[in-house]
């Protein structure tokens, strides 16, 4: 075990993803100094309010783009994300945050999006699979994906390439034994792992060379 | 041009190279599109409420509150739910709806035979709202006191006298195996016990029915068989088999599990019929393990005499195992000892108790995988006690025969196997000894097995069309579970055609195309690539019929035997400058493009032009044992104050035929490796003796291998063509990956500790317990 193991995961604990503010947001309590600057006023009040029982629109900016839906406050962010958006690069493997199927970054961190709801993410930076690319432009992972056959069905592979390019910004891909640490919350059944570990490694080195 | 059935490579071909993945692009970016995933106009969702008991009653079922949730458009019980054709719940009834696998359909009646059974199905305008709907049905039980398993004290062990389902588990007995054991210079006996395993693909059972009129319906489903899906619901809703459609572009791994119809495909259909809006159904994790079968959980007894030499005298396998209420089912594990080593007596028999669960299935290697632990791990025990050498004692009993039939293989490359993946492995250099090597503090050992798997039956058709443009539309209702379907047809259709991968587009996984088998059973790559294959000599052929009549062809007037193929080319063999492209061809005919059509078959029942040779006239036919063979070799280190296992180093020679992607082959030999590891070290789901209900049925509790217990792997193939098998020469690599890995690990845990754990999964418990011997 390396030995920032530990304290990474006690300094850089997700603000966003605790019990607490989920039991803040989702019950109503205003927690209007999370909102950011560009979500108007009347969203916010809509999104952080008491009234959030039925279908109420909120607003999620996923890749660069904001988009309203009509979903109820109980809608996790996966299930907004598949359902809602049809963005469903992000896929459900467990729905109970134990195989990883369903990473997404939002602001730049690596979370399970099915053990989060949309309504606490109004305001973020919410990237998918989908958003990954430039263009026609692979991101380098996806490219190392490919290159290495880094999958088999495919399932997890969203998830997988979330998680990776997470990894390898967090730093905790310089080495093998550390690399398929910080993948292991990942599950991929049909068992690409070595594949997996090439490609997040070749990355990782590229990234390190600048 | 002469009908060429065998395949021959090309030169500068793309057949065997290790190229990438052809739908790599779109698993990367998330544009491959699963069964869940259809956005269509109206689409309501299915949830399942599912028994909270494992055998007695409803006595009473209460819709009402469920009803009144807002969005809620339907709930289906046993009362209500919408008429069959036809029902599987008698054994006469399920043998008539081909790819059925369970003589049961939930929602059919009030009787509770297992834990988890669906007692209603919730539609509703979102998934949020069926999910707490389902939540809401009201159910009351009258509850009897269920089975668990074969192990418990109520249950009645039998033996199934040959009436299992598709494996008939009859007694075999070949040569005096008792007369032979008793006069055997040495004999072991051992029980290894196996806990249930669940398949646990990433991607859960789903899907989404659509009633496009009122007797026509599309369902996507994540199938392994689109063909054979699209026949079972046909005969269950009493439609013509056109009038069902079957769709599956992509499927997030399958195992085996998704191989049959199950009941919520079935569901899902009659719902979205009731209701008249598209229906989705998506599985959770939790009904994952009580939907879609399972590995038994089963205990096995092999009994070995030898000669002194090591050379094996008699084979004796016992298998116990848990079924259903309705169905005998078993893996029939004694079958592998049967042709894996040179042994004149053998037996195999089975024995089977009834318990409340739902019928297991076709795992991953059914039969071959745990068979092989009793062989694998038992010759291992052999040549301990003999003080032999594991791969010595191995070669020793080799088979130059199959020892079954007395027939010859049409291919074996093991001796290859075992010679490379020794030299890759490292492996002369092991210490006889066991629990002596040592890295620091950490006990190492060095373990290995056997792999073998037949290459099945199997036939299935293909179209091709080739556009005078230079392009291809190559078509069959194969299905690509990840192992590569889509990527090794299109080198092979490639490299058939003469034109390059990127002007070949291979369309899979829809019952409307030209009918092929089920992924599974390793048949997949053999049978798929050789339809396509033959229909591309189909297609070869047409041309030639229609250049050897075209005064303007160079080939005008040629025989048509006499014309063959170049790259994209047809050649008069006895002057070669006489030439002329398909496509210069198809335009002066007028032609867009030119069909051909192809009908494969695979293992027994090929008839290759090899074994016309072979079999002079008026002469008996020389019948060939057809299997995939191979070796792994793994290292573990086990800490001896923990009991924790870790493999670190693992390598796999295989002999698979011919190896159409070498990239995408090591892909699927390192996946079912990995599947071994898991089920050797970690995998078990748990059933509690009370309740006949899973303790851990989910994936915090059922462990799988995660990238942390994985280490670099080596593979390598003994490629080679097989005349006797296909057309391709493909004898399959899918399950035979994951054959002798279980004992693989397990002997090499023996190697490092000298404890031998008989139980799996080898937890560290075990390892450090008084149990292990």
């Amino acid at each position: 075990m390396d030995n920032n193991f530990f304290n990474k995961l006690t300094s850089d604990q997700p603000s966003d993803g605790s019990r607490r503010s989920f039991m803040k947001q989702a019950g109503g309590i205003v927690g209007l100094a999370l909102a950011p600057p560009f979500v108007a006023q009347a969203d916010r009040l809509t999104a952080f309010s008491k009234t959030v029982a039925g279908v109420s629109p909120m607003q999620l900016k996923v890749n660069g783009t904001v988009r309203t839906i009509q979903a109820e406050p109980r809608v996790t962010l996966l299930d907004a994300l598949r359902e809602h958006l049809h963005l469903t690069g992000t896929k459900k493997g467990c729905d109970h945050g134990q195989c990883g199927a369903c990473t997404v970054h939002v602001n730049g961190r690596r979370i399970v999006s099915c053990l989060t709801l949309a309504v606490m993410n109004q305001g973020q930076e919410i990237t998918t699979i989908e958003g990954l690319a430039r263009g026609s432009e692979l991101h380098p992972l996806q490219e190392a994906f490919i290159k290495h056959d880094a999958f088999q069905c495919g399932y997890c592979t969203s998830g997988q390439i979330m998680s990776g390019v997470a990894c390898v910004q967090e730093g905790h891909a310089t080495t093998d034994h550390q690399a398929r640490e910080w993948m292991s919350g990942n599950i991929c059944r049909c068992g690409a792992y070595p594949n997996i570990l090439a490609a997040v490694r070749e990355v990782a080195g590229q990234q390190a060379k600048g | 041009m002469t009908d060429s059935p065998a395949f021959e490579p090309s030169k500068g071909g793309v057949v065997g190279q290790p190229v990438n993945r052809v739908d790599g692009h779109a698993k990367v970016t998330g544009q491959a599109q699963y069964a869940a995933e259809y956005l269509l106009p109206n689409l309501t969702y299915a949830a399942l409420k599912t028994s909270s008991i494992a055998k007695g009653r409803l006595k009473s079922i209460d819709t009402a509150a469920a009803l009144r949730e807002p969005g809620v458009l339907a709930v289906f019980t046993h009362e209500n739910l919408p008429k069959m054709a036809q029902t599987p719940n008698t054994l006469a009834g399920k043998y008539a709806i081909y790819g059925m696998h369970m003589a049961f359909m939930p929602l059919t009646g009030n009787e509770i035979f297992y834990s988890a059974q669906p007692v209603a199905v919730v539609v509703a305008d979102t998934f949020e709202r069926a999910t707490q709907a389902a939540a809401l049905v009201q159910v009351t039980y009258e509850e009897a006191r269920p089975v668990a398993s074969y192990q418990s004290a109520n249950a009645e062990v039998f033996d199934p006298n040959g009436q299992g389902y598709v494996f008939d588990l009859k007694k075999v007995v070949r040569g005096n195996p008792q007369a032979s054991l008793a006069a055997s210079a040495v004999q072991v006996k051992a029980t290894y016990v196996h806990p249930i395993n669940h398949h646990n693909p990433m991607e859960p059972g789903a899907t989404i029915a659509h009633w496009e009129a009122p007797d026509r319906v599309t369902v996507y489903d994540s199938t392994q068989a689109v063909a054979m899906a699209q026949s079972s619901l046909a005969t269950i809703l009493g439609l013509p088999q056109e009038q069902v459609r079957v769709v599956t572009k992509f499927i997030g791994g399958g195992f085996g599990c998704k191989f049959n119809l199950w009941p919520h495909t079935v569901l899902a259909t009659l719902a979205a019929k009731a209701v008249g809006r598209p229906v989705k159904l998506v599985l959770t994790r939790q009904q994952m393990f009580t939907s879609l079968g399972h590995r038994e959980d089963q205990e096995q007894t092999i009994t070995l005499g030898a000669r002194q030499d090591g050379k094996l005298t008699t084979l004796i396998h016992e298998k116990t195992s848990t079924t259903s209420p309705w169905d005998i089912f078993a893996e029939p594990n004694g079958a592998i000892l049967n042709w894996l080593y040179a042994c004149p007596n053998y037996q195999s028999s089975h024995r089977v108790a009834r318990a409340n669960v739902m019928t297991s299935t076709y795992m991953r290697a059914p039969g071959e995988s745990p068979g092989s632990v009793a062989m694998e791990c038992g010759l291992d025990e052999l040549a301990a006690k003999l003080g032999l050498d594991p791969l010595e004692i191995r070669l020793r009993n080799y088979a130059n025969l199959d020892p079954g039939t007395g027939q010859p293989w049409s291919s074996k490359g093991l001796k290859e196997c075992y010679a490379r993946g020794a030299e890759l492995f490292g492996w002369s250099k092991r210490s006889l000894e066991p629990g002596v090597t040592r890295d620091g503090r950490l006990l190492v050992g060095w373990g290995m097995a056997t792999a073998s798997y037949p290459v099945r039956p199997a036939q299935g058709r293909a179209r091709v069309r080739l556009y005078a443009d230079g392009h291809a539309l190559v078509q069959t209702s194969a299905t690509d579970l990840g192992t590569g379907t889509y990527t090794v047809i299109t080198q092979v259709a490639a490299d058939a055609l003469g034109l390059p991968m990127a002007n070949v587009r291979f369309e899979l996984g829809d019952s409307n195309l030209p009918t092929a088998p089920a992924s599974g059973s390793s048949v997949a790559a053999a049978t798929v690539s050789s339809s396509v294959y033959l229909a591309i000599q189909d297609v070869w052929q047409r041309l030639t019929a229609l250049a050897v009549r075209d005064s303007q062809s160079p080939l005008f007037k040629a025989l048509p035997a006499d014309v063959v193929r170049e790259q994209d080319q047809l050649v008069l063999k006895k002057n070669p400058s006489k030439r002329e492209k398909f496509s210069a061809l198809l335009q002066r005919q007028g032609l867009a493009d030119i069909e051909g059509v192809g009908n494969s078959k695979s293992g027994e029942g090929y008839e290759a032009d090899q074994i016309a040779f072979d079999n002079k006239p008026g002469t008996k036919q020389t019948k060939r044992s057809m299997y995939s063979f191979g070796v792994h070799f793994c290292e573990v280190k086990v800490d001896p104050d923990l009991g924790t296992v870790h493999v670190t180093r693992w390598v796999s020679v295989m002999d698979g035929g011919r190896i159409l992607n070498s990239k995408t082959a090591r892909s699927q030999i390192i996946g079912g490796s990995i599947m071994g590891i898991g089920a050797a070290l970690m995998e078990g789901t748990n059933r509690d003796e009370q309740y006949a209900r899973y303790t851990n049925a989910d994936l915090a509790g059922y462990h799988v291998p995660i990238n942390a217990d994985i280490p670099d792997m080596q593979v390598e193939f003994i490629d080679g063509h097989d005349p006797y098998v296909n057309a391709m020469g493909v004898k399959g690599i899918g399950e035979v990956a994951m054959v002798g890995t279980v004992a693989a690990v397990a002997n090499a845990v023996y190697h490092a500790t000298g404890k031998r754990v008989r139980s799996f999964p080898i937890v560290p418990s075990k390892v450090l317990g008084s149990d292990a011997v």
